[in-house]
């Protein structure tokens, strides 16, 4: 049987039709757009052309997306261009959430080790950004805020339009990782006001080892890398031209298509909700909050999720608990401990996220097996104590 | 039958989860990540996490041989039981086995109930040990056929009602048959060297300790078997008994090298004294682990207070202490150090262990 793959916050399947815009990047449209001929040339006009599609998709102008290898690397470059560039001028805080991707967290920490003052505002018990504690972090010393639009783990939205009005007052800039938002909503820097916002092509059907960073423009930013002046000297390298024509077209699909995906997939999101709530005691995270149209995030308490994922990958069924470590284990989940979910129920959250393509075949076997792993983890859980 | 198979990413767990799936069995491959999860930055600058490269080496094993494969986490209980007791036995002036408190406290425990969870009948790891059918019923615990490779030494604290769920594939075979089997099936780690240091500890555990215990440094006296003052030492968790290199003390009246012949963490002092007055003739072990009916007082059993060190002949001796267990050496001992494990055998078979406690100037050069 076809294996069912509901990890689609991990990876997407490259589109078809994004498929075929890059080829002839890898094939015959060698050329390096940075070469004054007509080869070079042809290079530069799909380079440009994937511009305005990334451009068009975040409300933004051409001259304000910067490509990147990725969502990490955005990232990095937000929080270390800003803060290179504001800590001369007096501006060396850096306020985060408690629930950012690691490609924040850790940038924080390792900026905290050069002497930036990094403080985290705490979420609500549905893991929602404490806006009023917000607040009170972000003061005149402070160069940027960043907060997530929506948690990669949870699936819960973020106000990002409101915390780019706290940062604006107090006249610091807003980043926000939009990288899980993009599946399923417009990455709209114009409508939430933040001064930067972070991409990553794999997650919307565009190729991996692709991202981009939109800098409003006007805003500070220092390079992190240096070389030959690509990207107007704030990410120098040669451009990966398949890559970001790859993810060009991914964001002519998504803004073409993205709100047709979304409410499809958000149908699919609660028909398999009703499926796997048959498993009994499952407690949806982030329940009567806005959560991402294709991230359902459930907990299972009495059933790890390490042992239920193993299960269902036996049954083909592709899952993921959002929190592994770097060798691939699944601990406790740092995201719900923020929320105050206890170690015990941390450990068994799953994450389920759909695609454009999943189908209600897929997520009726998905929570037919699903309720399975659940209560045959259980059964045997209960079975073992009763022995002991 | 599914079976659960620990898998280190080293050849022996390789082989043995092999020799599952040869057999006919449905294997789920598990690395355990034990080590705690270091700052990304300090992990890169450190050359990556030895967790992290072990359990890919797992991975690829694993796939070589076509079975899935999972990294487990157990941090928690990894920290809570094996560094904890680690620090605190140093931080006593003991001398601690981590393997052998993992054995007794994470690893079989953890993945038994993993299995389960799984519905996992067995549990196979590639330790060099035999388990057979013990006289009186049930199984025992045997030593490996290849007795440069034999762990039995650090299985004892295995709970017996747990041997019927676990099997030792590698048990029966010699060390070079491993590496040319695996060899023979392609896998990429037949010649990973086998592994030596502590993952969580580094090069060396005195860095380690100062490090995490600033508590351990704690300077005393370093003094000779008559109480005589004749050194300064860092803090007593720095210490073994037996140890001779670093101590800064001057040779003996008798020219011949110091060693550290007791630990008195109460007085904070190390005692250093000839060869001679590092021997023991009398153990004492404490919370015994028994896999077989316990021998009785006279009986004559054979012991072992080293990882590969040699079985020393011993008599056991009426009971002194609550649920301790006191042996006359037929020989004695140079410097069993308080803390390691103590295991005895009948012949082959491990009759059970415990650690070795601390007894306080039982000298045996006094009886030469």
């Amino acid at each position: 049987m076809q294996p069912v793959y509901l990890d689609h916050a991990a990876t997407t399947p490259l589109d078809g039709r994004v498929l075929e815009a890059m080829l002839p990047y890898l094939r015959e449209r060698f050329g390096n757009p940075s070469s004054p001929h007509a080869v070079g040339r042809e290079a530069a006009a799909a380079v440009d052309r994937a511009r305005d599609q990334v451009a068009a998709w975040v409300g933004g102008r051409a001259r304000e997306v910067l490509f990147t290898s990725g969502g990490t690397e955005a990232d990095n470059l937000a929080l270390r261009g800003v803060l290179g560039a504001l800590v001369p001028a007096g501006r060396d805080v850096l306020v985060i959430s408690a629930v950012e991707h690691e490609a924040v967290r850790e940038t924080a920490r390792s900026l905290a080790r050069t002497g930036v003052t990094v403080r985290e505002a705490p979420v609500d018990e549905q893991g929602r950004v404490d806006l009023a504690a917000l607040e009170t972090l972000v003061d005149e010393r402070t160069a940027l805020v960043s907060v997530l639009r929506v948690q990669n783990e949870t699936g819960v939205v973020q106000d990002v339009a409101a915390v780019a009005a706290i940062a604006h007052r107090a006249g610091a800039l807003c980043h926000t990782d939009a990288v899980a938002a993009a599946p399923a909503e417009r990455p709209d820097a114009a409508a939430w006001g933040v001064d930067l916002l972070s991409l990553s092509g794999h997650k919307v059907y565009g190729p991996k080892g692709v991202g981009a960073l939109w800098v409003r423009e006007g805003v500070p930013l220092s390079p992190v890398l240096t070389g030959g002046g690509q990207e107007r000297g704030r990410r120098p390298g040669t451009h990966d031209v398949a890559g970001i024509v790859g993810l060009g077209a991914a964001a002519a699909l998504a803004l073409a298509e993205g709100a047709a995906w979304a409410e499809h997939m958000r149908l699919l999101k609660e028909r398999l909700w009703c499926r796997v709530a048959a498993a009994g005691d499952a407690v949806r995270t982030g329940e009567g909050v806005a959560t991402s149209a294709h991230t359902l995030h459930v907990r299972f308490p009495g059933a790890p999720s390490d042992s239920v994922l193993i299960a269902l990958d036996a049954e083909g069924v592709a899952a993921s608990a959002g929190s592994a470590c770097s060798a691939g284990a699944v601990g406790p989940s740092r995201i719900l401990r923020a929320m105050g979910v206890s170690d015990e129920e941390a450990r068994c959250g799953l994450r389920l996220t759909l695609g454009k393509d999943t189908t209600v075949e897929d997520v009726d076997r998905a929570g037919e097996a699903l309720v399975r792993a659940v209560e045959g983890v259980r059964r045997r859980r209960r079975v073992r104590e009763a022995m002991a | 039958m599914r079976v659960l198979c620990a898998m280190s990413g080293g050849v022996d767990s390789t082989v043995a989860a092999l020799l599952m799936r040869q057999a006919g069995h449905e294997v789920v491959g598990v690395t355990m990540v034990l080590a705690p999860e270091r700052d990304p930055e300090e992990e890169a600058q450190a050359g990556g996490c030895c967790s992290l490269a072990d359990a890919q080496d797992a991975r690829r094993s694993a796939r070589a041989i076509g079975v899935p494969h999972y990294a487990l986490d157990m941090r928690a209980p990894f920290a809570r039981h094996v560094i904890a007791d680690f620090e605190r036995e140093y931080l006593a002036g003991r001398t601690p086995n981590p393997c052998v408190a993992c054995n007794r406290g994470v690893k079989f425990d953890a993945l038994l109930e993993k299995a389960d969870e799984l519905g996992c009948e067995l549990l196979v790891t590639g330790h060099y040990a035999r388990l057979a059918p013990a006289p009186e019923g049930g199984l025992a615990l045997y030593a490996a056929a290849d007795p440069d490779k034999d762990q039995s030494y650090v299985l004892y604290p295995l709970r017996r009602e747990v041997l019927d769920r676990l099997a030792f594939p590698l048990g029966g075979m010699r060390k070079a048959e491993v590496r040319a089997l695996a060899r023979e099936a392609g896998l990429p780690v037949w010649d990973k060297p086998d592994s030596v240091e502590l993952c969580f500890v580094g090069r060396d555990y005195r860095d380690y300790l100062a490090r995490t215990r600033p508590e351990a440094r704690r300077p005393g006296d370093v003094v000779d078997t008559a109480g005589r003052r004749v050194g300064r030492h860092a803090g007593v968790a720095f210490y073994t008994v037996g140890q001779r290199r670093g101590l800064g003390v001057p040779p003996g009246p008798d020219g011949g090298p110091r060693y550290v012949v007791d630990i008195d963490p109460e007085a904070n002092t190390v005692v250093v004294g000839g060869r001679e007055e590092a021997m023991r003739d009398r153990l004492r072990v404490e919370e015994m682990n028994w896999l077989a009916p316990p021998p009785r007082p006279g009986e004559e059993v054979a012991v072992r207070v080293r990882a590969h060190g040699p079985l020393s002949r011993a008599r056991v001796l009426p009971p002194e202490g609550d649920g301790t267990l006191d042996l006359a050496l037929a020989e004695p001992l140079f410097a069993p150090a308080p803390g390691q494990a103590a295991v005895l055998y009948r012949g082959e078979r491990v009759l059970g262990g415990g650690r070795l406690a601390r007894l306080g100037g039982t000298v045996a050069a006094a009886r030469a």
